[in-house]
């Protein structure tokens, strides 16, 4: 039986761009040029690579996001994916990460799933929770943050690097994986795959084929509230010295007077 | 005075500095109650208690160290249900963060990850977050349920708050769910001797400029004359020239010491987001240009392979 992978990848404000917040305290994803987030090209390309040794299997890339989002979709299916999902919806503005889980686990399940794979974080919000989130939703195993992933006989097993210790992990069948930018450098896509992606289905859906109303999620819906956004001051200009032989001993200086030492 | 859940990283009983920081945090919303759970749990006690805990809630199970995260989530449940709390708190470590997601879900409240900050508000703790690469701060609250927050190491000062620190028994019953991901192996991490990355005072650490593993004893030196710990760019990293445990930065660790040092460093504004908020910042690079210089409070422009060296003698020096 064909091995369903389903990965989340998120499209976010390019992070070298000047991001800001809109005039509802949300993100805005209007000035900022998006992309898919770099953290899940990971994901892609562990789901590409287990497909690869599976006998059979399928990987479809889901995103939940504005219209734009589908940039993020078409990067992962140029990857190699082979069909993708788009979950649009007005309503959607806003939501947090609680709303956005349920919103991707409805979504998966609606989709048929063996296999999650999600990005360790998305490089806007960086909160890492939702896989955890997804799986506690879906009741499957949550195996996490993984440098190395593989899978065998319906069973998933990984190294998740902690503060503490290095872990092996193993779980069956259905499962929420994440990968971390250390389990390897995501492919390019090729020409042949930016042209094959161009054909590659896309399916949109909105909030009320996944059966769930408006007041679950948006900024209404959330469950945090942004009451207030500042600009970080700017640092005020420090001292710059060019080393002429004397560098370590003039930044000792400056560090005994900060008493450092 | 409402009681706050604090939960207890700890090792063997050995409780981690960051959860020191917490209770500090949490006597200003309330008054803490620890959950400590695994091998050595009650072990937490006199610290938690000299640190303002008034109660300490253990369980020892060897599902804790044998399983992934949802046990300690039946167990955060359990605690939630038996103190009815104002707040759950946790250290922002990637096991701290996905445990505090999926209680929040349980108990049907929201969560607010990577605190920095934390006061108490007429509607419920707030919390300031750092965010786009710290360019941005914001301050935020849970509208629905318990709040549940995850806070960043050195948000606070550790203080000394003596209090009772009474140990309970949790009772817990593990979900079905709760053993779906099982820790087969476990390799510790081996002590540098240094301190911990997120916890230390000072930071010292070196990026490409560095050119060589065998260049980073130059860091190490430098470090080590300081008391600091060492860090590393992802440039670093991916050489291959420091573990990846040491990475500062977006996908490495976020750290807020009193004083970050970058050595060799461009400041890319990944590697910012995890280092614009320390208190004083300092950088070597020989390139004037490089936008690490945007951010420091004194900067050399030079070549680290001269600057360096003289920097840790001059240190050595004058601390006798
Ligand atoms: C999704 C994503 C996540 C990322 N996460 C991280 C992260 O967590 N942490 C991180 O650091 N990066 C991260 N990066 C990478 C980041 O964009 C930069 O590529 C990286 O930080 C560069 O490291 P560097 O400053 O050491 O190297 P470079 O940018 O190459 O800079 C080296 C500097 O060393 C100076 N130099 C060279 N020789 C000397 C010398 N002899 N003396 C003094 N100075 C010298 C040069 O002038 C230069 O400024 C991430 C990137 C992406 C896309
Ligand atoms: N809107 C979204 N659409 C699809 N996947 C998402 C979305 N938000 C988060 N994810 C997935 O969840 C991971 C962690 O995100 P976060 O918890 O927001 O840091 C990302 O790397 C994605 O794989």
């Amino acid at each position: 039986m064909s091995l369903r992978i389903v990965v989340t990848v998120k499209y976010v404000p390019d992070a070298t761009g000047d991001r800001h917040f809109a005039d509802d305290l949300t993100v805005d994803r209007d000035d900022v040029d998006g992309l898919l987030s770099e953290l899940d090209e990971y994901a892609v390309e562990q789901a590409l690579q287990i497909a690869e040794d599976a006998d059979d299997a399928e990987v479809t890339v889901l995103t939940v996001g504005p219209e734009d989002a589908k940039d993020a979709l078409r990067k992962a299916l140029s990857m190699g994916a082979d069909k993708a999902v788009h979950v649009e919806d007005d309503d959607l503005h806003g939501t947090d990460a609680i709303g956005t889980s349920l919103v991707l686990a409805k979504a998966i399940e609606k989709a048929g799933y063996d296999l999650v794979i999600s990005g360790m974080a998305s490089t806007d919000g960086t909160m890492g929770v939702v896989p955890a989130l997804v799986a506690e939703r879906l009741g499957v195993p949550q195996v996490t943050l993984l440098s190395e992933v593989s899978v065998e006989d319906g069973t998933v097993k990984g190294r998740r690097d902690g503060d503490a210790a290095s872990e092996q992990l193993e779980a069956s069948l259905p499962a929420v994986v994440s990968v971390t930018d250390q389990s390897g450098e995501a492919r390019y896509p090729s020409f042949k795959g930016i042209m094959a992606a161009k054909k590659k289905p896309v399916e949109s859906w909105d909030l009320s084929d996944l059966d769930i109303e408006a007041e679950e999620i948006g900024l209404e819906g959330a469950w945090t509230k942004v009451e207030a956004v500042a600009e970080r001051p700017a640092r005020t200009a420090g001292t710059i010295v060019k080393d002429e032989g004397e560098g370590g001993k003039q930044l000792a200086e400056f560090l005994a007077s900060q008493k450092f030492i | 005075m409402a009681e706050v859940l604090v939960y207890v990283d700890h090792v063997d009983g050995a409780v981690r500095k960051p959860t020191l920081e917490l209770l500090t945090l949490a006597r200003r919303v309330g008054e803490p109650v620890a959950v400590a759970l695994g091998n050595g749990a009650a072990d937490t006690a006199a610290t938690l208690a000299e640190h303002g805990a008034v109660k300490v809630l253990t369980h020892d199970a060897s599902e804790y160290a044998d399983y992934l995260v949802v046990p300690k989530v039946d167990a955060l449940q359990a605690a939630h249900e038996a103190v009815s709390p104002a707040a759950v708190l946790f250290p922002s470590s990637a096991e701290g963060k996905e445990i505090a997601a999926r209680l929040a879900l349980r108990i049907g409240s929201g969560i607010i990850t990577d605190a920095v900050d934390l006061e108490a508000g007429d509607e419920g703790p707030v919390a300031t977050q750092s965010v786009f690469a710290a360019s941005f701060t914001t301050k935020s609250r849970v509208s629905k349920g318990t709040p549940v927050i995850t806070v960043k190491p050195n948000s606070a000062a550790v203080e000394a708050a003596p209090a009772a620190g009474a140990v309970e028994a949790l009772s817990v019953s593990f979900s079905e769910k709760a053993t779906g991901t099982k820790v087969t192996g476990r390799t510790p991490r081996e002590s540098t001797g240094r301190p911990e990355l997120t916890e230390a005072a000072i930071v010292v650490s070196g990026g490409r400029g560095v050119n060589g593993a065998e260049n980073f004893s130059i860091i190490e030196a430098l470090a080590d004359s300081l008391g600091a710990a060492v860090g590393a760019s992802r440039a670093a990293v991916d050489a291959g020239w420091y573990p990846h445990t040491n990475q500062v930065g977006q996908t490495g660790k976020s750290v807020s010491p009193q004083l970050y040092i970058a050595n060799g460093i461009s400041g890319a504004i990944q590697h910012r987001a995890g280092m614009q908020t320390s208190k004083t910042i300092v950088a070597v690079n020989k390139d004037a240009e490089a936008p690490i210089f945007d951010l420091v409070d004194y900067g050399v422009v030079g070549d680290l392979f001269d600057v360096v060296p003289q920097l840790t003698d001059e240190v050595k020096t004058r601390k006798g």
